[in-house]
């Protein structure tokens, strides 16, 4: 029962982790393997759980030309059989351990991740070290993933959200790899072979692209030489192709997919900030302000609070490796498409001109600040952050410097970044469904009242907007 | 081994709603459902009526009662110095008066507006504003309301959630924009979703005239006509001390919480009488029944069933639990039974699963659910699954995969239990469905104990009769 009831609450409180602070008391150990492999742990003997999440420089991205897809396909294999151990027989094995793995690619990284009860740690770990070492990528097995893939895919061609994406990549990145779906297409799909699994398991899974985060009742010198036996039989260094960087063009373009949805689900976006960029923590803080911030922010306000717009209106940023975007999302009914769009605009022009208020900015940093702790507490969550933290290369020390970070940004930082992220009226958007683009809604559809100002502060100036 | 539709299915099989759709950069935002369970009474299940302790383990959470009879559930978590509290009513959609179904949840967004010390929209901002974050959700059985937040703010949240259960107040001009909010809210689980649309129907034949019959979020014809009055006169009614519980996990001790609890929460008076669930019982359908739900939005065919089950608090944690391991052994993952008939040796299916939900107060089900490959059909999936279900009746399990299965749902419980939120999720949600918290601690010896004879005959119990609700969702018919 247990599981029924949190199995299914998973779904509901993935919202909870947003942004996070640590516990105090939480140490993170550099060990390092007498093989020279390196991981990142956090004891932790609260729960008898450990969690491994294994990154590695390569996702879809990386994909060669005419093998869209392969990532993704070797993501359902790594499981299916390796060393002697064939699907069924490694798949029993593994579930008799109790031990969970599972394997995923981004457009940037390859990603296992993988957990065990404390007590059959070995056997887990062995089980998982031959996964990525020696896997059998059986022809039986091969066809079975791919037929699912298949599936997968087709079912995704129906999904108003999947589609309104991969429009709105395409229109940014053009011919780009990040245009490219991750999962790869039908045509692609039908082609890869064999030789391609095992070309990308000895290309991407190597140890010179790999960060290791682990968290449980483990200690360094235990987890030092299970290290060497889970990973050492990699290859040294991975061979990955040179993607280009890539800039969102400066352009307005409406993609429109008309699909006979009552609600249009709007994807929009530019370009955005890498990581590295020493404006990313004040567009971060900007971004709270504007749409990352649930019930808080201006774009909730603006469409859903005053007017029910809709249900869910956000913004974020995504940094990749070889490029950025600032995005955002929308669903709303078809008839208040261009409505809510053009208030979506009219907010991303006033923070443009007029960045945040000095209330807006403490509320930000207060939130920001106050809430990373909640990114810590279970070890899940740990080893997703220890993981991030490694592929954007913010150092081991990061968790104790990050909430400075925030707080030192200041209403002059954040007008700057948010002129040079927002400033112009392009914006690219996709949308799937059936919308009314006009800002007048149709006839005979009422919008309510505008309710009068609450007695909240006002936030920026009236005039701002475009 | 891939999953990814299956858990979306899997969590579309039941409905609890969010007052709001997160995304962010960081997280994919998923949807936000849940099923919950069980029995008549729910007053054997209260913290706080139960004198024992949950057990006599330090990590086993501790019930109390407040002065004025509310219960209180404390589950300790000292790994980060934060807390989750929630307050839970006993009281969801399938408490709602005919006509205004939709209102249980209706309210849950309304409860988000305003009291005298709070401004409209100021609750959420308040909670922002001091590094939380809050949410809240509502199923057949109750709505639960919700702060993750540093535990040096628990008083405030406290407060905060104490005024909102008697200070509320409404007016049209934050009601009616919200009620627009919550019809969006109806376009994207139900309207824009085939699958939604097609478990709504094979739901309606499947509870017949029980609540459980009608969606969460409610008929929407009905929910475009609740009004203020509507909202007001069903929290007045409903939400009352003695209607609510309240849980609290993370770095706390029952002992630091007692007086915080008391003071806050001890001192409301009860406004309305302690409400007792009845609820017309379910009348399972006769036969056998079918939907088949053509949608020009979809291509690929979904074949669902629905079996008539106990809810766990009908069956009790020993069938409940062997009803577990039973779904486990069929359907659970890649090396059930179904999945190397359908998807390993016949191809007929590229995914196939089952499960059983026993988390609602008075009833539950058990569903088997396929696509079938590209290319495929719905009755070859739909006659692979009937053979497999007539071999489990006829020579029941085997000892290795009973063993397997116990094990993955132990070790999948063990799991859960590492995150504060899911874990007091789980304890709310038995605690409203008639299932103790110490059936919740317990779980894993539940599922160790269960034998071969209590999984067939589990397995007699769903699969005997054949009055269950089989739904295809289908493209389009070609004219």
């Amino acid at each position: 029962m247990m599981r029924r009831r949190l199995l299914s609450f998973c779904a509901a409180l993935a919202a909870f982790s947003l942004m996070a602070a640590p516990a105090e008391a939480m140490k993170i150990e550099r060990v390092v393997s007498p093989g020279g492999i390196e991981a990142w742990l956090v004891e932790e003997s609260a729960v008898p759980v450990i969690v491994m999440h294994v990154s590695w420089e390569g996702g879809s991205a990386s994909d060669p030309k005419g093998k869209e897809g392969i990532a993704n396909l070797a993501s359902g294999l790594f499981d299916e059989g390796a060393g002697d151990l064939d699907s069924e027989t490694f798949q029993k094995k593994l579930a008799a351990t109790g031990a969970v793995m599972g394997f995923s690619e981004d457009r940037d990284y390859f990603e296992a991740s993988f957990k065990t009860l404390a007590d059959k740690r070995d056997e887990a770990f062995a089980l998982f070290g031959l996964a990525v070492t020696k896997p059998r990528f059986d022809p039986d097995a091969v066809e079975r993933i791919r037929a699912q893939i298949a599936t997968i895919i087709a079912r995704n061609m129906e999904d108003p959200g999947w589609i309104a994406a991969q429009d709105w990549y395409k229109a940014a990145y053009g011919s780009h790899p990040y245009a490219r779906p991750s999962d790869g297409t039908l045509k692609s799909l039908a082609g890869l072979t064999v030789a391609d699994l095992h070309a990308f398991k000895r290309n991407v899974l190597a140890r010179d692209n790999m960060k290791i985060a682990v968290v449980g009742p483990i200690t360094p010198a235990e987890l030092a030489p299970l290290l060497d036996r889970t990973f050492g039989a990699l290859p040294a260094h991975a061979r990955l192709p040179k993607i280009p960087e890539v800039k969102v063009a400066a352009k307005t373009k409406t993609v429109i997919e008309k699909r006979p949805f009552p609600q249009s689900v709007v994807i929009f976006g530019r370009q955005g900030l890498k990581r590295a960029d020493p404006d990313f923590v004040p567009a971060f803080v900007m971004n709270y302000v504007l749409g990352g911030g649930s019930f808080s922010s201006r774009l909730m306000e603006e469409v859903r609070e005053k007017r029910g717009l809709a249900y869910s209106v956000s913004s974020y940023l995504v940094p990749l490796r070889h490029g950025a975007m600032m995005m955002g999302e929308l669903g709303t009914k078809n008839a208040s498409v261009g409505l809510s769009l053009s208030l979506i605009r009219k907010e991303l022009a006033r923070m443009a001109a007029g960045g945040v208020t000095d209330k807006e900015l403490a509320d930000a940093k207060t939130y920001l600040t106050g809430s990373y702790p909640l990114r810590f507490n279970s070890n899940r969550k740990i080893a997703g952050e220890l993981i991030g933290i490694q592929t954007e290369n913010l150092g081991i020390d990061y968790v104790d410097r990050r909430n400075a970070m925030i707080e030192a940004v200041t209403k002059e930082d954040i007008a700057r970044v948010a002129k040079r992220l927002l400033a112009g009226n392009e914006l690219i958007v996709s949308i799937v469904g059936e919308p009314n683009m006009s800002e007048k809604l149709p006839e005979g559809t009422k919008l309510r009242p505008m309710p009068e100002p609450t007695g909240r502060p006002t936030e920026g100036a009236p005039g701002a907007s475009q | 081994m891939l999953l990814s539709h299956e858990f979306r299915l899997r969590h579309l099989t039941a409905t609890a709603l969010l007052a709001v759709f997160l995304v962010s950069a960081a997280d994919a935002a998923p949807q936000a459902t849940l099923p919950s369970s069980p029995a008549a009474s729910a007053q054997g299940a209260e913290p706080g009526s139960d004198p024992r302790p949950v057990a006599q383990d330090p990590r086993a959470p501790e019930m109390f009662r407040l002065a004025n009879g509310m219960g209180v559930l404390v589950i300790p978590d000292h790994r980060a110095p934060v807390v989750t509290h929630m307050v839970w009513y006993r009281v969801g959609a399938a408490d709602e008066t005919p006509g205004k179904t939709g209102l249980a949840h209706f309210l849950e967004h309304l409860m988000f507006k305003g009291t005298e010390k709070i401004a409209p929209g100021e609750f959420s901002k308040t909670i922002a504003r001091n590094g939380g974050q809050d949410n809240a959700f509502t199923n057949y059985d109750f709505t639960a309301y919700y702060q993750a937040i540093a535990k040096d703010r628990l008083p405030l949240v406290m407060s905060m959630e104490a005024d909102r259960m008697t200070g509320l107040r409404l007016t049209d001009k934050e009601v009616l924009p919200e009620r627009d909010v919550v019809l969006e809210e109806l376009r994207m689980r139900l309207e824009n979703e085939p699958v939604a649309l097609l478990q709504s129907a094979m739901n309606a034949k499947l509870y017949g005239k029980h609540p459980y019959g009608r969606d969460v979020i409610g008929v929407k014809s009905e929910v475009e006509k609740l009004s203020t009055a509507d909202a007001l006169d069903f929290y007045r009614r409903f939400y009352t001390p003695n209607n609510a519980i309240l849980i609290v996990a993370g770095d706390i001790t029952g002992a630091e919480l007692k007086p915080l609890a008391e003071k806050y929460y001890g001192s409301i008076p009860d406004r309305a009488p302690t409400y007792v669930r009845k609820r017309p019982a379910v009348e399972w359908p006769k036969a056998p029944e079918r939907v088949t739900l053509h949608d020009p939005r979809v291509q690929e065919p979904t074949w669902l069933r629905f079996y008539p089950a106990p809810s766990q608090a009908g069956a009790g944690p020993r069938e409940a639990a062997a009803l577990d391991v039973l779904a486990e052994i069929l359907g659970g993952g890649t090396t059930s039974r179904l999945y190397q008939a359908l998807v390993v040796r016949e191809k007929v299916a590229s995914s196939v699963q089952s499960w059983y939900d026993g988390d609602n107060l008075d009833a539950g089900d058990f569903g088997i659910y396929a696509l079938p490959r590209l290319g495929g059909n719905l009755a070859d999936a739909e006659k692979a699954i009937a053979v497999e279900v007539a071999r489990l009746l006829k020579d029941g399990v085997a000892a290795d995969e009973l063993d397997r299965a116990k094990t993955q749902l132990v070790a999948s419980d063990i799991y859960a239990r590492d995150t504060q939120q899911t874990l007091a999720y789980a304890y709310g949600s038995a605690l409203m469905t008639g299932v103790s918290a110490r059936e919740v601690f317990e779980w894993p010896d539940y599922i160790r104990a269960v034998t071969a004879d209590d999984v067939l005959a589990a397995a007699h119990k769903v699969f005997d009769k054949s009055n269950t609700v089989t739904g295809e969702l289908l493209p389009e018919e070609k004219p």
